[in-house]
């Protein structure tokens, strides 16, 4: 031991010392982030990316030493965080590319609301007031690591279509090079210590975003969702906990963390339990194609009609059509659309992105008139 | 065999549980009568805030022997964690180890023990935690069996294992915990019981 404090979660080396080009510290605001491309989970280039949006692992840790963050000091949880931005920048940690910090207690609300709809951080984590923050690799953002959110550390991952292994293999580097370097609370009988009993041992959270139109169309979509149900699975909307499945979009995710290694947890979605939801909807897909085919065209011309036309848009009626353009793309019906393309869509008709884009403050109904805005102009041509 | 609605002649697929009073009563309806009856069914319903509801209404069940302990570790009482769902410190959990073992067991599906990744550190503190109880164990049967040469050898081999490693230096003073008692639930690796292990 190199005689380090006890409550010490870790060295909080000096940020400037490891230079690296690529690394790059900044506030929020900074263009890097949104600019540069647009996350490598929206190009809809992953296995599988006719069913599966991206795949997502996200693993909760915390520092020995100190209490869970609920019941934190304002100074305790500056502590942590202060700690946790060192690890995450280190370049043992980040291996490739470049890094922000966003410190989110000096990021004003609508840039946080932008963070929780590309994914980067939970709605939980946007809220509040206290010391708390998120590293996120760019441009691709395919990392984030969420400081003082209900756990100390949530390391997250996301990859584009079906690529559980990967984005696992990814979180898990970034977990040993922070414990390298940090003590995390651990008990050889209940594993990772979390402050909800629910994510004890593993602390693994493995989600699947899987775009299920055709299940809908053909309404056997609750029996996928009976099925998930029976297999202890949880079954959630697009934006995670306590969101509506809008866009035909479900997010799967493992329910229990205890007893079972990461492996058997990662083989269970990746090789049974998410080809076979794959296959339902893939022939759901053909059933349409071949025995319902002008249902099926009237719906995704009807989708793409509004989407040009439309004055006044709800953000529901616009991921329902986008859903249904997705779904249009995917059986080879827009040859000029692609699915990168409509996946920003998705990601640009949220309210904070909308305002972004703005630039301005916008309430609910000159959003809809934004949102209809932008559609028509991306499918009027 | 398929229960049938208890509205109409239906399969029931819609069955809800409550407890009134402490008795457990049972519906079992059909989809189309669960929602003329105002039962909601909602695919989007967090099955996690499920568990964590299911978990703090077992935990309000444990009783009330539970209610007055608090973590040595925060300071945390159990009725805490009811109204809540979380603990305070990693120290809770062998705190309240009686009283929320039952309950993790059952959110985790019966599972009892972790198994997966475990921190290279930790692994190194289960393998010396390991070898010491394997080494009182000879211990003790050395002396039961009066071979007080072959107990001196494994007594000095325990006392190496559990030698203090050297304390924190004048440049690197310890501070005051924020979470006294945590540290040692939360650190196996570092139990004063056991000694502080050297950097492997």
């Amino acid at each position: 031991m190199k005689g380090r404090a006890p409550q010490d979660p870790g060295d909080p080396r000096p940020e400037g010392g490891e230079g690296r080009a690529s690394r790059r510290v900044t506030g929020a605001g900074e263009p890097t982030l949104w600019n540069a491309g647009g996350a490598e989970w929206l190009k809809g280039d992953g296995p599988s990316s006719d069913v599966v949006l991206s795949s997502r692992v996200r693993l909760a840790r915390n520092f020995a030493g100190f209490r869970f963050v609920a019941r934190c000091t304002k100074e305790e949880r500056s502590q942590i965080a202060r700690a946790a931005k060192a690890h995450a920048l280190s370049g043992e940690v980040w291996h490739a590319g470049g890094v922000i910090w966003i410190d989110l207690n000096d990021t004003p609300e609508i840039e946080r609301q932008v963070l929780v709809e590309r994914h980067l951080i939970s709605q939980q984590h946007a809220k509040g007031s206290e010391p708390r923050g998120v590293a996120i690799s760019v441009p691709d953002e395919r990392l984030s690591i969420m400081v003082n959110e209900e756990d100390h550390l949530r390391i997250q991952v996301i990859r584009a279509g079906l690529a559980l292994e990967h984005a696992f293999a990814q979180s898990s580097q970034v977990d040993d090079a922070v414990e390298a370097r940090a003590d995390y609370a651990f008990s050889s009988r209940w594993g990772y210590l979390t402050a909800c009993p629910t994510n004890v041992g593993t602390g693994i959270r493995v989600s699947v975003m899987l775009h299920l139109p055709g299940l809908k169309l053909t309404g056997e979509i609750e029996k996928v969702k009976r099925a998930a149900g029976a297999m202890n699975l949880a079954i959630r909307g697009f934006y995670g906990e306590g969101s509506e499945a809008i866009g035909d979009l479900f997010q799967v995710s493992n329910q229990t963390t205890l007893g079972k290694c990461e492996k058997d947890i990662l083989a269970a979605f990746e090789r049974e339990v998410i080809p076979r939801v794959i296959e339902y909807e893939r022939v759901a897909r053909r059933t349409l194609m071949e025995k319902r085919r002008l249902y099926l065209e009237d719906q995704l011309f009807r989708a793409v009609g509004a989407l040009s036309n439309a004055r006044l848009m709800k953000s529901d009626e616009a991921m329902q059509a986008l859903s249904m353009v997705r779904l249009g793309v995917c059986l080879g019906f827009f040859p000029r659309m692609n699915l990168a393309r409509v996946h920003e869509l998705m990601l640009q008709t949220q309210p904070a992105h909308l305002q972004r884009l703005a630039r301005k403050e916008l309430d609910q109904a000159e959003r809809r008139v934004e949102r209809a805005r932008v559609l028509r102009e991306a499918f009027s041509a | 065999m398929k229960i049938k609605c208890d509205r109409c002649a239906a399969d029931a697929t819609v069955h809800e549980v409550t407890l009134k009073s402490g008795e457990k009563v049972e519906h079992h309806l059909c989809e189309s009568c669960a929602r003329s009856a105002g039962i909601a069914i909602n695919a989007a319903i967090s099955l996690e805030k499920l568990v964590t509801t299911f978990v703090t209404q077992h935990a309000a069940a444990a009783g009330p022997r539970a209610v007055s302990n608090a973590c040595e570790g925060c300071g945390l009482t159990f009725a805490e964690f009811r109204q809540k769902g979380l603990l305070g410190c990693p120290s809770c959990y062998a705190s309240f180890e009686q009283q929320i073992g039952p309950l993790i067991e059952r959110a985790h599906q019966g599972a009892t023990h972790h198994c997966g990744k475990t921190p290279a550190k930790a692994e190194f503190s289960e393998a010396m935690r390991q070898r010491m109880t394997l080494l009182r164990q000879q211990l003790s049967e050395a002396v039961a069996s009066e071979q007080y040469e072959r107990a001196a050898v494994i007594r000095d081999e325990l006392s190496r294992v559990t030698e203090p490693a050297p304390r924190a230096t004048s440049e690197n003073p310890p501070e005051k915990s924020p979470a006294k008692g945590a540290a040692k639930a939360s650190r196996p690796k570092r139990d004063p019981a056991q000694g502080e292990e050297k950097a492997p």
